[in-house]
């Protein structure tokens, strides 16, 4: 790991029950970074996102949070420094968006430490930094998709941690919703300088939020670095088995992934049949 | 201020019940007070509060709102022990009863859960394996009751759930593992509600899911199996009463359940009043009045949802 890694995988053999999704897997994420993990379903993408938040626990090798062995940790010391938004969250039935959000304020608390004023401002803070303010007294039943992402940010967020990971947070979200979930992410980097891992999917996205990329088949590690470096038409042959040509994103001038056209689409649609 | 006046609400309606058993002359009316209608309170107190705080819990760790110990089969396996002791050992007190009971509730609470799907157990699957459990035992529980004049005229009253036996030894027996269940169970209520956003979430937390699932089962079947011992399967308590609570407190369980364990004790010993002004001069069992009121409260509640 480098000096300036908080977080990182040494050595990793990543498994459920008998099925090893990666081996002697390393990586770090470097510090007040926004890393982005992509590659194809089942490269063991989310594994390892899960690994690095100690939801899993590695076949073999280390998970190294601070330079230290992250299950030697104690469970409430890693949720005070990192925080997981999972991919499968339950949002108990008719509870509000404010009881949500302030539950994110368990690993502060303990039978002696009750609720506080400080943990009701963190959960203030939390909403408006989401822009979830106004729901507040809402039920989370009530809102629509893109909204009740951002009330679970808002709920790691209250977590205070300065590592945020999230495990595919635009997936079942329409566009406009999923550009604004990481408008929020870039946001949260940019001015709350938290070091942010996410899964995503979409490659384009990922290019263009990132400032350092993981692409990941396999279980391994294929290329890793700034984005603008590391996206080109080899990789994402390599990583996906696309073809593809790579143009400038015209509007932030990342590398947009352009699949090629299948033979005899370039010159018009083809007649059915 | 809530909790006290739903308390003093459970006093009113001891007394209500009080004046009902008065009938005879004053020194007489005390004995039946003292030896009858006390500690026959106190087991309705202690056994509403293990069975409406029982169900909340079962409902908060499967997820799942139609959780109940009675659906889970939990009293059921209970009330099969019980019953076994009693037509094959002659157990007759409650202070038999209760370790066949504890027995009867672990050896469900696992055989649902491994029937139910082990490490992959959705709140479906365990209720399926549940209600089938359920079934099979309490068909179990018939059996040996119509084969056995001797163990049907022990369980008569208690099979259907009844208060009847209730004496100061009962209450002796039964209450430290309900009041010992109902502390583990409340000390859950915090990591409860970071396991009910799922396992990953709680993890993320810093809250470890096994020892949770561990605590609340603990809890659980202290309570039914103690309940069960001494009262006999009483359905619904454990079924309704979370639901109605949550409509007052909303889902989180450090509100939840102790309303719980003051809104079951009312409801059981309304329940109980009922029984016996309805089944004048005899007394229908408490049991039965939880299935036969509480059934269409039920219905309507699933109808809104």
């Amino acid at each position: 790991m480098t000096e300036d890694s908080r977080l990182g995988g040494v050595g990793l053999t990543l498994a459920y029950e008998r099925r090893v999704v990666a081996r002697d897997l390393s990586v770090a994420v470097p510090d007040r970074s926004f890393t982005v993990v992509i590659g194809p379903n089942a490269c063991g993408k989310s594994t390892l996102l899960r690994a690095l938040a100690r939801t899993l626990r590695p076949t073999a090798g280390t998970v190294l949070l601070d330079g230290r062995d992250i299950h030697s940790l104690r469970s409430r010391e890693v949720a005070r420094t990192l925080g997981l938004l999972p991919q499968s969250s339950v949002a108990p039935e008719g509870i509000t968006v404010a009881d949500l959000v302030a539950r994110g304020r368990y690993p502060h608390q303990g039978l002696l430490r009750q609720w506080s004023t400080q943990d009701e401002q963190v959960v203030t803070a939390s909403m408006a930094a989401t822009g979830v303010g106004e729901l507040a007294h809402r039920p989370v039943d009530e809102l629509s998709g893109g909204q009740r992402q951002r009330v679970w940010i808002a709920m790691a967020l209250a977590q205070q941690t300065s590592l945020l990971l999230l495990d595919e947070p635009t997936t079942y979200l329409d566009v406009a919703h999923q550009i604004e979930v990481l408008d929020l992410c870039a946001r949260l980097h940019e001015e709350q300088g938290r070091t942010l891992v996410a899964v995503l999917h979409d490659l384009h996205h990922a290019a263009r939020y990132a400032t350092h990329l993981i692409a990941m088949r396999d279980g391994r590690v294929v290329a890793q670095g700034d984005p603008r470096e590391v996206v080109t038409a080899a990789l994402v042959e390599e990583v996906f088995g696309l073809p593809c040509r790579i143009v400038e994103d015209p509007e932030t001038g990342t590398p947009l992934v352009v699949p090629r056209a299948r033979r005899g689409r370039q010159s018009g649609p083809v007649a059915a049949g | 201020m809530a909790v006290l006046s739903i308390a003093v609400g459970a006093k009113q309606l001891t007394l209500v019940e009080v004046w009902h058993g008065l009938t005879s002359p004053t020194s007489p009316e005390h004995a039946v007070v003292q030896q009858m209608r006390l500690p026959r309170t106190l087991l309705g107190l202690l056994a509403g509060a293990a069975l409406g705080v029982a169900g909340a819990l079962m409902q908060a760790l499967t997820r799942n709102p139609l959780a109940d110990p009675g659906l889970l089969g939990i009293n059921a396996g209970a009330s099969a022990a019980v019953a076994t002791s009693t037509a094959l050992l002659g157990v007759a007190t409650v202070r038999g009863w209760i370790w066949f009971a504890l027995l009867g509730a672990v050896v469900v609470t696992v055989a649902v859960h491994a029937v139910g799907g082990g490490r992959q157990a959705t709140p479906q699957r365990l209720a399926l394996a549940g209600a089938a459990l359920n079934a099979v035992l309490y068909s179990y529980v018939s059996a040996v009751m119509l084969l056995d004049a001797a163990a049907l005229d022990r369980l008569r009253f208690w099979t259907v759930g009844s208060l009847v036996n209730a004496d100061f030894t009962t209450v002796a027996t039964v209450a430290p593992f309900i009041l010992a269940g109902l502390l583990v169970g409340l000390a859950g209520a915090r990591p409860l509600n970071a396991l009910a956003l799922g396992d990953d979430a709680a993890r993320a937390l810093g809250a470890r899911p096994t020892l949770i699932r561990a605590g609340t089962v603990t809890a659980v079947t202290l309570l039914c199996g103690a309940a069960t011992a001494a009262c006999g399967p009483i359905v619904f308590v454990g079924l309704l009463v979370p639901h109605l609570v949550r409509a007052l407190t909303g889902p989180d369980l450090r509100w939840l359940l102790p309303y719980a364990a003051v809104l079951a004790p009312v409801l059981l010993l309304g329940a109980d009043v009922l029984g016996r002004v309805l089944g004048r001069p005899g007394e229908l069992q408490v049991g039965l009045v939880t299935a036969v009121l509480g059934g269409p409260l039920f219905l309507r509640l699933v109808a809104r949802r």
